[in-house]
């Protein structure tokens, strides 16, 4: 594969970089990165990752565009209110950077679908607004073995962590399942400060980055946590549990399933 | 005693993990709780004994993402 004079001027801040060169450019051309949710988080991901050239970009989401997603949602804007999220994102990813081809799933992900979805991509980015999803995403990555960038964000905080299956700590190494549902209170009652998205995505963006390229260390077995309140990161080490449901030395969960219900809801930290 | 939650130096009544997150009424279902950064298993909560110094990270869900 070679550049044309205008990729090579569209990329050549990259090139630049001695991490990146022409070659580095080459793989991150090369790369097929999904997006499971594009939404707050998937939406500042899939801009990043379309400017930087990625090849590929999957976009999964079963939703309509509302009015109240557009704080935060920046891939969506006002004439988009109804349509698709998955043929607005195209869009905008497509205006941005026609060499970024881009596949749609208008569909939720389920122990059913996902498997076959994430075999065809190098990297998975969590951007899903429920524990179900978030633990189905964990264990089809682990299945499919598949790097995963998760994210999650509420209120004014929010979390972002690399998951390499079987070889760093995954989301169920920590949060062994699903929060009892009776617990757990709404996303549209908890609320989010819009930016916050667009931190937390970007970072996911840049560690999917990091990964095509090789470059650096990526964040596993460490949750970062950020605080806007006080603009404060925090990162909080962890690692691979031998308890581990999933990937622990005697895994009780041997294929995919649905844990739960994803209407159930989203947020959980005490608002003290 | 002092220990280390969420990275903050706190003053606690001694036992165990299970007593703390009681006395700051804390829902153990909602919690991952990490000591000197080891997961502890649920069952482990109530026979966690604390010792001066440990840190303690108290891990609640973020589910949102949309």
């Amino acid at each position: 594969m070679d550049f044309t004079e205008e990729q090579i001027n569209r990329y050549s801040r990259h090139i630049l970089l001695p991490e990146v060169g022409g070659k580095g450019q080459k793989k991150i051309a090369k790369s097929k990165i999904l997006l499971v949710g594009a939404g707050g988080l998937g939406s500042p991901a899939a801009l990043y990752l379309s400017a930087a050239g990625v090849g590929t970009i999957g976009l999964i989401d079963s939703d309509v565009v509302d009015l109240t997603n557009l704080q935060r949602q920046i891939l969506h804007h006002t004439p988009d209110v109804g349509r698709p999220k998955v043929q607005s994102g195209k869009e905008k990813i497509q205006a941005l950077n026609p060499d970024v081809s881009v596949s749609m799933y208008e569909e939720r992900l389920t122990a059913g679908n996902a498997l076959k979805i994430f075999g065809d991509y190098d990297i998975v980015i969590d951007g899903v607004d429920n524990f179900p999803a978030k633990f189905l995403i964990n264990d089809a990555c682990f299945f499919a073995e598949k790097p995963l960038i998760h994210g999650g964000i509420l209120r004014f905080d929010g979390r972002v962590t690399t998951i390499i299956p079987k070889k760093s700590a995954c989301y169920r190494c920590v949060f062994k399942a699903p929060p009892p549902p009776g617990l757990v209170a709404s996303c549209q009652e908890a609320g989010v400060i819009g930016v916050l998205a667009g931190i937390i995505g970007t970072i996911q963006a840049t560690e999917a980055l990091k990964l095509i390229l090789g470059v650096g260390r990526p964040l596993t077995d460490r949750l970062l946590d950020f605080d806007a309140r006080k603009t404060q990161f925090r990162e909080i080490k962890v690692r691979r549990n031998q308890n581990c449901a999933l990937c622990g030395d005697h895994p009780t969960i041997t294929e995919l399933f649905d844990d739960g219900d994803p209407y159930a809801g989203c947020a959980v930290r005490p608002s003290a | 005693m002092q220990v280390k939650i969420n990275g903050k130096p706190e003053e606690i009544q001694s036992g165990t993990v299970l007593d703390l997150l009681n006395a700051k009424k804390i829902e153990p279902q909602m919690v991952a709780v990490e000591v000197n950064d080891k997961v502890l298993e649920r069952d482990d909560l109530a026979t966690t004994h604390l010792h001066e110094g440990d840190q303690v990270e108290f891990l609640f869900y973020m589910g949102g993402g949309r």
